[in-house]
């Protein structure tokens, strides 16, 4: 065989190679999601989701551990939102050239990569024994709040960013201070994206447990409510009920259940996030 | 006059955003600077039971005795053999599948890929350690007549399908930033397909492709769920993949539920995040480093 026909034969292999891995990695992935729903649906009812769990969490549904997911969103989402905005309004309209905006840049940078179960560690020593908030709500949920940080740092510096500097100009122009630029001007035309970043983080902490395992979540509880109690999460709740829990094989249509509502809400809410993104991008 | 008072009256409104903006923003140093002060001031004391030697050297790890053995030679191991195993099975295949979406796909199919990609990096590791426990322990300890199917090979996998999505939607951007005027110079001159992707446009992508790699095992030897729920959590240097481990992140989580504060565990399970955390951190900064030597060459 000669030196091209050689070469030729060799795309097409890697042609096939490329294809064929693609498609056995969209299966194997496609494939979890659609097993876990499956699995999950027929454990899936109304009473499911609106009971909490009874009997030593071997019946019941999971409204408790639900509620506390939504409690964390809440708490963390209200905590990291004016610091996420602020930040990121900083880096991308005040930041000079100097050394604070550097050292920032690096704290933010480093955020994003520690491990959760540091964040764990460091909600710990801080929120629940150092400043004495105790293992509660408040804690895991500013624990939480501190690991998606560097998200809406990123995504509010980008939409800031992306705002054309011919509106600003036009608004100076005018006679309007920073302040009202940045408030009547600037910030309307980013709101959309940061709001995305926002979603995208919201499907971060509802799917994330190794922060709040030592910082407010609770293997049972039967109060719902306090900001200075411990909540059930679910994906806590799904860890406990599948290694600790009574009668593990037995529960195992519950566990089914909760993982399934876990997915659907963190793929629902994160999709709804990543197709603003795309809608934008378009644009 | 009233202008001018106004207008320093508007001035001042200013003057105070400029200070809650940089103030507000100074917080995220500060929670920097708390991670990094808690895990040396809670980490460091346990230098007072065991010494340093011991830590690196030893794999004796019987935290709950007196006097405690603290040894994390077998759980340092563990999380690297972990990191190791699962970025291997991950990252090649990653790489095809970016290659497969930035230069193969049509359009179409790339503007479905990408968000999809995008969209399975969100995948909470609790619902993939459950799979690995339930689904595919059993199964491999019954076809491989293994003791445990939870262990090291399964893990790995977990972890990998894990970083999958979050280093192929990063290597992708970096091949999809090459200019097209690269690949036509190449075609011009003959080159199949793969010749230009393997020759021209992937060299030219190597310090994105470089970072984001780096960033998948960063991601990997921080994970805790999976490797918590699937390791099989012994803490021992695994003979063959099927044994099971015990890497520092679910050594952490644990146990630290489990120990008084201020014992010599507490202060050895700080050690041990500060271990992860350095480690982790140094993976970070060399990524961001080639990132930006990578932005230089572009420009």
């Amino acid at each position: 065989m000669n030196r091209t026909n050689w070469r030729k034969l060799k795309d097409k292999y890697m042609y096939l190679i490329l294809v064929g891995t693609a498609l056995s990695i969209l299966s194997i992935l496609t494939g979890i999601i659609c097993f876990v729903l499956y699995s999950g649906w027929s454990a899936l009812s109304w009473d499911f989701i609106f009971e909490p769990p009874r009997d030593n969490m071997t019946s019941g549904g999971i409204w408790s551990p639900l509620v506390g997911t939504f409690q964390l969103i809440v708490v963390s989402i209200i905590a990291v939102i004016p610091v996420g905005v602020l930040t990121g309004l900083y880096f991308s309209e005040y930041a000079g050239k100097g050394l604070f905006p550097k050292i920032l840049r690096l704290a933010v940078r480093s955020l994003s990569g520690v491990p959760s179960v540091v964040f764990g560690l460091f909600g710990l020593s801080l929120f629940v024994i150092f400043l004495g908030f105790g293992s509660c709500l408040f804690s895991a949920g500013l624990t939480l709040a501190c690991l998606t940080l560097p998200l809406v740092v990123t995504a509010s510096e980008q939409a800031f960013r992306a705002v054309p500097k011919d509106y600003r100009d036009a608004s100076y122009a005018l006679g309007a201070t920073k302040l009202q630029t940045l408030v009547k001007v600037v910030f309307p035309s980013a709101a959309s994206t940061i709001i995305t970043g926002i979603i995208l983080s919201i499907g971060r902490v509802a799917g994330e447990t190794a922060p709040i395992i030592f910082t407010g979540a609770a293997f049972y509880t039967s109060k719902t409510g306090g900001l200075f109690n411990e909540v059930m999460a679910l994906p806590y709740h799904i860890y406990i009920l599948a290694t600790a829990g009574t009668n593990i094989e037995q529960t195992r249509p519950i566990q089914y259940g909760a993982v399934a509502v876990l997915l659907a809400l963190v793929l629902g809410i994160s999709s709804v996030g990543v197709w603003m993104r795309v809608r934008m991008k378009r644009r | 006059m009233i202008d001018s008072r106004n207008f320093s009256f508007a001035n001042s409104g200013d003057k105070i955003a400029s200070m809650v903006v940089h103030g507000v923003s100074a917080l995220g140093l500060i929670v920097m600077v708390f991670i990094l002060w808690f895990l040396f001031a809670e980490g460091i004391p346990v230098l007072k039971s065991v010494t340093i030697g011991d830590i690196f050297r030893s794999s004796d790890w019987y935290p709950a005795e007196e006097p405690p053995a603290l040894g994390m030679f077998a759980i340092i191991s563990g999380t690297l053999i972990v990191t190791l195993l699962s970025s291997l099975i991950a990252l090649p295949v990653s790489y095809l599948f970016a290659i497969f979406t930035a230069e193969i796909a049509p359009s179409w199919l790339r503007n479905i890929l990408k968000p999809m990609l995008e969209l399975l990096g969100f995948l909470p590791s609790i619902v993939l350690g459950f799979l690995g426990m339930v689904v595919v322990a059993p199964w491999m300890q019954g076809s491989f007549e293994i003791l445990t199917g939870l262990n090291l090979l399964n893990a790995s996998i977990f972890l990998g399908i894990m970083i999958l999505p979050i280093v192929g939607s990063l290597v992708e951007e970096a091949l999809s930033s090459i200019p097209e005027e690269l690949r036509y110079a190449s075609f011009a001159l003959g080159a199949t397909k793969w010749e230009t992707i393997s020759k021209v446009v992937f060299p030219a992508a190597l310090p994105g492709i470089l970072s984001a790699s780096l960033l998948g095992i960063m991601r990997s030897m921080g994970e805790t769920m999976v490797v918590l729920m699937v390791a099989g959590g012994a803490a021992i240097i695994p003979d063959s993949i099927f044994d099971p481990i015990r890497p520092l992140t679910s050594t952490i989580a644990a146990e630290m539920g489990e120990t008084p504060v201020g014992s010599a565990h507490y202060h050895a399970l700080f050690f041990a995040g500060l271990l992860l955390f350095l480690i982790t951190l140094a993976l970070n900064m060399l990524s961001a480093w080639i990132e930006s030597k990578g932005k230089i060459a572009q420009q």
